[in-house]
């Protein structure tokens, strides 16, 4: 088989740390094989800067396989890059074609500061979770697994907004920067099995107010979340979540 | 002889009478103690959540941006666990059973069989948590079949298994931090054990955005920071997994286990070139349906659907026919080897095998069909249908493929290949998961405990969540309610400082070579070296050769390495560089390893020692131990044999016919 290879220019935002100014920075990049995933040919260009004495480009990124969300990048416009319900590390050269210009950024928000070049600290999305996303169960309290039947509709439902892996792609596409999207597939998560039911009021309002406290901006339901999610996390959870709240606050005590 | 503190008594009643008996901590004194969890994996996060709910004061480490992402995250195909809900004739003691052959008898019986008995427990406690397993429409658990079992024992969410295993894990972890039990240190990095008076006791510690050195205190070290496969180079483990913690501890005296027991996973997405950073896995659930074939005439170069069913090779289930494409993971990948050695492999590298979803498309949409009523559906229909009942099983692993492959795998069949996946070896432990240096345990993949010289798949889960949930919970506290009587540790003692010191030296020391080769570069040769002499075979000649190519890397590292940045800062190349400087030393130890166990075992296959028919040939009389090392120096360590005594199962050879 015959790869192809191109020349590309890259547009990189460089930044010293959280407190320095950054700047786009230009970097050639040649023959580039097709075959390559995105991140490897951050690599090759990677390798390069290091023999010639400058500072490799810094990005997040571990597993590769497009399921622990640490690969980040705002490429041409696009959380995760051109390809949809798709992760950058999952990305392939050939979704480009010899002589592009390709802009590389950071997530762009207040609630995710910038630490170095591309990579920024979502430490925020944690501190939802400990606002109240999980069901409270200490280790050794289960009943048998099959003691209560769970309708499987229900059980895909709440599978498929469990599969967010917090990249955090939702809210670099939003331009509100709102974490709605990542929130309400928590919510959705457990408010869809009768194990996240005794907690459902208190887990919606505490992890909305703690949302609010990390500086994440208002939803308008834009939908950009929605269409920049690689794991294609409906929007209809964003209404669900809104019906919790709702729920939640009309009958608090 | 090596002390494993196997409770007395019959098998099934060792764990029962070890928790009916073990010394407790009353919880006025937990809340004073301060006990240190490394990783936050399944092992990491389930030991640091349960041990928090029970009231310790615990410290948790991930070098990662948040514990969600800890590469536990990547598991597929699913967990095991003996509930028996499918009437199929499974138990605790058949479960047990399957992985001490799965692991061709060098597992140790004790531990294998606490396992299985606490297996029922996990899946109880992660659907507690609300993990969305797999159901049926009668709304009960769904399972699955996996390598090296005849029964249904796997539980399952899609091809993301792990991932909602480790979001359980972690929203557990993330609810005793917001509890104030677990204090959560991301992006910092072990760098070292600290011992007073022979006791693990602490850990220097970097923060990895500010480079900063740390001290920290604790009565206890848990390394829960996973396997070694990324010595390797390529290998289906996330880029940051690393040996180091478990190899900081090895240095510190802790020995290490059976190191040259790594699995070769059988379904993976091949090689495509040198710029390659990582091979990604297809899950071994993939087997459950698909047929595994190369063609009959060596170097074929028709295309897959252009050779006839009567030119096909399904070599599996011709070598195999009790098991067929089910056999345990080495002895797949073997014979994927064999066939292409042999000149019969596919795809432009022919280094690759086809994975073949035809044959089962065609047998799902005559059943939908069937379902139907639609008794005269024309065969494109069926195919229609089929790909549909596919694409909701393995749906996420397809998309995986095409993206990676550019191809469509619902239309040609798929290439794969074998790749490192799992190392079975790992830190030495006793029973209650503590190495030799006391203080110091080491859970999940990290330890080498349970899955002897083959692990069987859905397996690794099962044993991460079993040591973190189930087991640490009463180990640790029978050792810590000696430690009461012992005040907390200030981190200015001599030995915190001393540490902390030769840490910072070693740092400096790196960063001051300022040699011309990337970190990157030292890590694909040492890569290769382990690949062609101590990855799916194995021989005298190639190991020796090996263990003096390595040494020879090591020196040049040490000489000629090129680390940019500062060390005070966020500098990913200086954490790489401290890895693979630790890879190297290990890599050594791998082959040391490998040329010290005459015989073939599981994934170690060494050439000299093979059946007629090429399957591995154990020595029982001579190796029926556990291989341990001690460092005594650069290049040397001291072997340690455990004795394995098979009290219920006989070892014989293992067969999959």
């Amino acid at each position: 088989m015959a790869h192809n290879h191109m020349n590309l220019k890259l547009k990189v935002w460089r930044q010293k740390n959280a407190n320095a100014s950054g700047a786009f920075v230009k970097y050639d990049v040649n023959d580039i094989s097709d075959e390559m995933s995105f991140l490897e040919m951050l690599d090759v260009l990677n390798e390069k800067l290091i023999t010639t004495g400058e500072e490799p480009i810094a990005f997040d990124h571990d597993c590769r396989e497009g399921i622990c969300g640490m690969c980040s990048l705002y490429i041409d416009g696009k959380p995760h890059g051109p390809w949809q319900a798709n992760t950058t590390c999952q990305l392939h050269m050939r979704a480009f074609k010899d002589g592009d210009t390709i802009t590389i950024e950071p997530w762009r928000s207040n609630a995710f500061p910038i630490v170095k070049d591309l990579t920024v600290d979502r430490g925020a999305f944690d501190r939802i979770i400990q606002a109240g996303g999980y069901v409270s169960v200490n280790t050794g309290n289960a009943v048998d697994g099959n003691s209560l039947p769970i309708n499987k509709d229900d059980a895909d439902a709440s599978f498929a907004a469990a599969m967010c892996i917090g990249c955090g792609a939702c809210v670099a596409a939003c331009k509100n920067s709102s974490a709605m999207l990542f929130l309400s597939a928590k919510v959705s998560h457990l408010a869809q099995l009768p194990q996240g039911e005794p907690e459902r009021k208190s887990r919606v309002l505490n992890m909305v107010a703690q949302m609010d406290k990390e500086g994440f901006g208002s939803c308008t339901n834009t939908g950009a979340c929605e269409a920049a999610c690689p794991k294609e996390i409906s929007i209809a959870n964003i209404a669900r979540l809104n019906k919790e709240y709702l729920r939640a606050g009309l009958t608090q005590e | 002889m090596l002390n494993s503190k196997i409770p007395a008594g019959n098998l099934d009643d060792k764990w029962v009478d070890y928790k009916g008996h073990c010394k407790l901590v009353n919880p006025a004194n937990k809340r004073k103690m301060e006990v240190i969890v490394v990783g936050t994996g399944l092992a990491g996060a389930s030991a640091a959540a349960s041990l928090g709910e029970l009231g310790y004061k615990v410290k948790a480490f991930c070098f990662q941006d948040s514990p969600r992402r800890a590469h536990s995250i990547a598991a597929q195909g699913g967990i095991n666990a003996a509930k028996n809900y499918q009437n199929d004739g499974d138990s605790v003691f058949r479960l047990f059973y399957d992985t001490i052959k799965g692991g061709d008898y060098r597992a140790r019986e004790a531990n294998v069989h606490r396992l299985a008995e606490v297996s029922g427990n996990i899946i109880d406690q992660c659907v507690a948590q609300g993990v969305p397993f797999a159901r049926e429409y009668g709304g009960l658990l769904s399972n699955r079949s996996f390598g090296g079992t005849q029964v249904q024992r796997t539980f399952y969410a899609a091809g993301q298994t792990g991932q909602q295993l480790l979001i359980g894990a972690y929203q557990a972890l993330e609810r005793q931090v917001a509890l104030g039990n677990v204090t959560m240190y991301a992006r910092h990095e072990m760098l070292d054990v600290v011992k007073i008076d022979g006791k693990a006791k602490g850990i220097i510690a970097r923060n990895l955005i500010t480079g900063e050195l740390e001290k920290h205190f604790g009565y206890a070290v848990l390394l829960c920071t996973g396997g070694y496969g990324n010595v390797f180079y390529l290998s289906t483990n996330a880029m940051g997994s690393n040996v180091s913690a478990t190899w900081k501890a090895h240095k510190q005296g802790a020995y290490f286990a059976n190191p040259c027991f790594t699995q070769i996973h059988p379904t993976c997405i091949p090689v495509s070139g040198d710029h390659q950073s990582k091979l990604t896995l297809m899950s071994e659930s993939l087997r459950n349906d698909g047929r595994i074939w190369v063609p009959k005439a060596k170097g074929d170069t028709r295309k897959p659907n252009e050779i006839p069913e009567e030119e096909r090779d399904y070599y599996l289930e011709r070598r195999y026919p009790a098991f067929g494409n089910l056999v345990p993971r080495d002895v797949a990948s073997r014979a994927a080897k064999e066939r292409c050695d042999a000149g019969y492999g596919v795809g432009t590298s022919k280094q690759a095998v086809y994975l073949d979803y035809a044959a089962a498309i065609e047998r799902y949409g005559k059943i939908e069909a069937s379902k139907q009523g639609l008794h005269n559906a024309s065969k494109e229909e069926i195919i229609v249908m089929g790909k549909e009942v596919v694409k909701e099983k393995y749906g996420n692993l397809f998309d995986m493929y095409s993206k990676i492959t550019g191809e469509n795998p619902y239309e040609v069949p798929m290439r794969i290949y074998p790749a490192v996946h799992y190392t079975m070896g790992g830190l030495w432990v006793d029973y209650e998961l503590q190495t030799n240096v006391p203080g110091l345990y080491a859970l999940g993949e990290a330890n080498f405990s349970d899955h002897g010289a083959n692990r069987l798949g859905a397996s690794a889960l099962m044993q991460g969540l079993a040591d973190g949930y189930f087991v640490i919970p009463y180990t640790l506290g029978n050792n810590l309610a000696d430690e009461i009587y012992n005040a907390p540790i200030p981190t200015s003692h001599p030995a915190f400082e001393a540490a902390e010191k030769e840490v910072a030296e070693r740092i400096a020391t790196l960063k001051n070579i300022n040699g011309k080769q990337s970190v990157e570069s030292f890590h694909k040769r040492l890569g290769k070296i382990i690949w062609n002499e101590c990855g799916m075979s194995r021989n005298e000649a190639g190991l020796k050769k090996a263990i003096a190519d390595i040494q020879a890397l090591k020196k040049e590292f040490w000489s000629d390495v090129r680390i940019p940045g500062e060390i005070n800062e966020y500098n990913p190349e200086l954490d790489k560089a401290n890895r693979v400087a630790d890879f190297i030393e290990l890599g050594e130890l791998m082959c040391v390893d490998a040329l010290n166990r005459n015989e073939s075992c599981g994934g170690h296959f060494r050439e000299e020692y093979q059946t007629p028919d090429g399957e591995a040939l154990r020595d029982d009389e001579n190796y029926m131990y556990v291989a341990a090392w001690e460092t005594t120096g650069e290049h040397q360590w001291q072997l340690h044999k455990e004795e394995l005594k098979y009290e219920v199962i006989k070892p014989s050879q293992r067969n999959y016919k």
